[in-house]
């Protein structure tokens, strides 16, 4: 096998993805504005400071050690030989980004993005963890994420491995693909926030004796929906710019991104409501945020691959997962997710690797070292089964070693208190009354 | 019950590998793998219900 080479850009697709990239930041804006708007407002400043927080961790400790694990394509990396087929599983950069040249080139590119988007997956666990996470533990986790999970995967798919290898070893398509992130950030972000939902259990009140969920709504609605808009744009960035690094997308081919992203999240919004207006005979505010940003987390993996019209229906079925995997979550499943986040990042997520594998039309050149069409559907799926038999039980293991040592869930007395005063000894809204005593027996 | 849930989404993971490596005919591959899925899927519903109603605390 042919070890991948390092792309080399030309200077416009440079000067495009560095404008892409600083779009990224406000994905992550959105996400925390929707976390905290969802979450109840005795919790509001903790969400917000949680974000900075383990946005900031995540970039320092990829910084460490998180690129050196991912590495990237045409980059050093240690290799297993399985069969006769060279298996790439781990990067071997040096740690502390040493050895990287700071000037545009595709390295140095990939690391700036990487850390922008390791911060954005681990934002996404704050969404399921709302109101009973701790703020240390919080911070201990991303750092797993960003120093173990994210990495290794976001190796074996952005960075040569064996996931992008799929085609040129085993005549699988162009090898697993997942251009923007739909798998190697949200899925990843997903998972880790299903293990922590099931780790932390619900918050009090949630279930009563019988199994019944009790709703507790968010508590800014205009927070919410804010941030979805928030999110647009950084989306936009998001699946551009890895289109470009990943892809090897034409820089022109950025309009036809831009389109499908918003054409996805838009058509995702439209069924969400229409599922809620049938349902609960209005649509809901908050499951519709949900169903946007849904729709922009299934378009990342084949926006640039598709006809407008397939961004459409893929957006229409991410927006129909989000509403009726949301109550499944929550009724059938138990699990307390108030961000909705495992609906939305890990379900959406996988649906829209799947519906690249069915829809996409890629392109005449090479990608991942292949040019084949036949069995992309088969890499997808094959990608899909890492995520759920490698990353949730890594995530999984890794949060729960940690809660042995470090319980991550804030005593009864601090979910009672709100966590803004529990750990951080202010509120959100100081001159509010904000919330009443949902501690009684219902 | 909830490791081994994991452990068979594991399992069901190291299936769909051992089809990709070893089957080079496109169907057999594709049921194989498949099938491991499938296991994945068993998996996935152990965990699931290993988690339920053991949250004395939320009552």
């Amino acid at each position: 096998m042919t070890p991948p080479a390092t792309p080399v850009f030309s200077d416009l697709a440079t000067a495009v993805c560095i404008l892409f990239v600083f779009l990224v930041p406000l994905a992550a804006a959105g996400i925390a504005l929707i976390n905290t708007g969802l979450g109840r407002s005795r919790s509001a400043a903790h969400s917000m400071m949680t974000s900075l927080a383990v946005f900031a961790v995540a970039a320092v400790v990829f910084f460490i050690c998180g690129f050196a694990f991912q590495g990237y394509a045409g980059g050093p990396g240690h290799v297993l030989r399985i069969a006769g087929k060279d298996w790439g599983w781990i990067g071997a950069q040096q740690f502390f980004l040493r050895g990287l040249r700071f000037d545009g080139s595709a390295s140095s590119l990939v690391a700036w993005l990487q850390m922008l988007s390791v911060g954005l997956a681990a934002m996404i666990p704050l969404g399921s963890g709302g109101d009973r996470w701790k703020l240390g533990a919080c911070c201990a986790s991303s750092a797993l994420l960003a120093g173990i999970t994210y990495p290794i995967f976001a190796h074996w798919v952005w960075g040569g491995g064996w996931l992008a290898q799929l085609g040129a070893n085993y005549g699988l398509g162009r090898g697993f693909v997942d251009a923007g992130g739909s798998g190697t950030i949200q899925v990843v972000g997903g998972l880790t926030a299903l293990s922590i939902a099931w780790i932390l259990g619900p918050r009090h009140g949630k279930y009563a004796v019988d199994g019944m969920p009790a709703a507790i709504p968010g508590h800014n609605a205009v927070l919410v929906l804010f941030g979805c808009l928030l999110s647009l744009l950084g989306w936009y960035g998001l699946n551009s710019a890895g289109a470009i690094l990943f892809a090897n997308a034409d820089p022109k081919r950025c309009v036809l991104i831009a389109i499908n992203t918003t054409l996805c999240a838009a058509a995702a919004t439209l069924a969400t409501a229409v599922v809620t207006r049938f349902r609960f005979g209005k649509p809901d505010a908050s499951l519709c945020a949900n169903g946007w940003i849904g729709g922009l987390v299934a378009s990342s993996a084949a926006a640039p691959f598709l006809a407008p019209a397939a961004a459409v229906l893929i957006g229409m079925v991410a927006g129909a997962l989000v509403a009726l995997s949301v109550e499944w979550f929550e009724l059938r499943f138990q699990v307390d997710d108030p961000g909705g986040a495992v609906s939305v990042h890990a379900v959406c997520g996988i649906w829209g690797l799947l519906a690249l594998g069915i829809c996409a039309r890629m392109p005449d050149q090479a990608l991942n070292g292949a040019i084949g069409n036949q069995s992309q559907w088969l890499a997808q799926v094959v990608g899909i089964a890492t995520l759920l038999g490698f990353v949730l039980p890594l995530a999984y293991g890794l949060n729960w070693l940690l809660n042995r040592f470090f319980p991550q869930r804030v005593a009864v007395e601090g979910e009672r208190q709100g966590l803004d005063l529990h750990e951080l000894g202010a509120g959100a809204y100081p001159e509010f009354v904000t919330h009443t005593d949902d501690f009684l027996n219902r | 019950m909830k490791f081994a849930g994991l452990s068979l989404l594991s399992a069901g993971w190291l299936l769909v590998l051992a089809a990709i490596v070893l089957l080079s005919a496109a169907a057999p591959r594709a049921a194989f793998a498949l099938a491991g899925c499938g296991v994945e899927a068993l998996g996935l519903v152990l965990t699931v219900r290993a988690h339920f109603g053991g949250y004395g605390a939320s009552e």
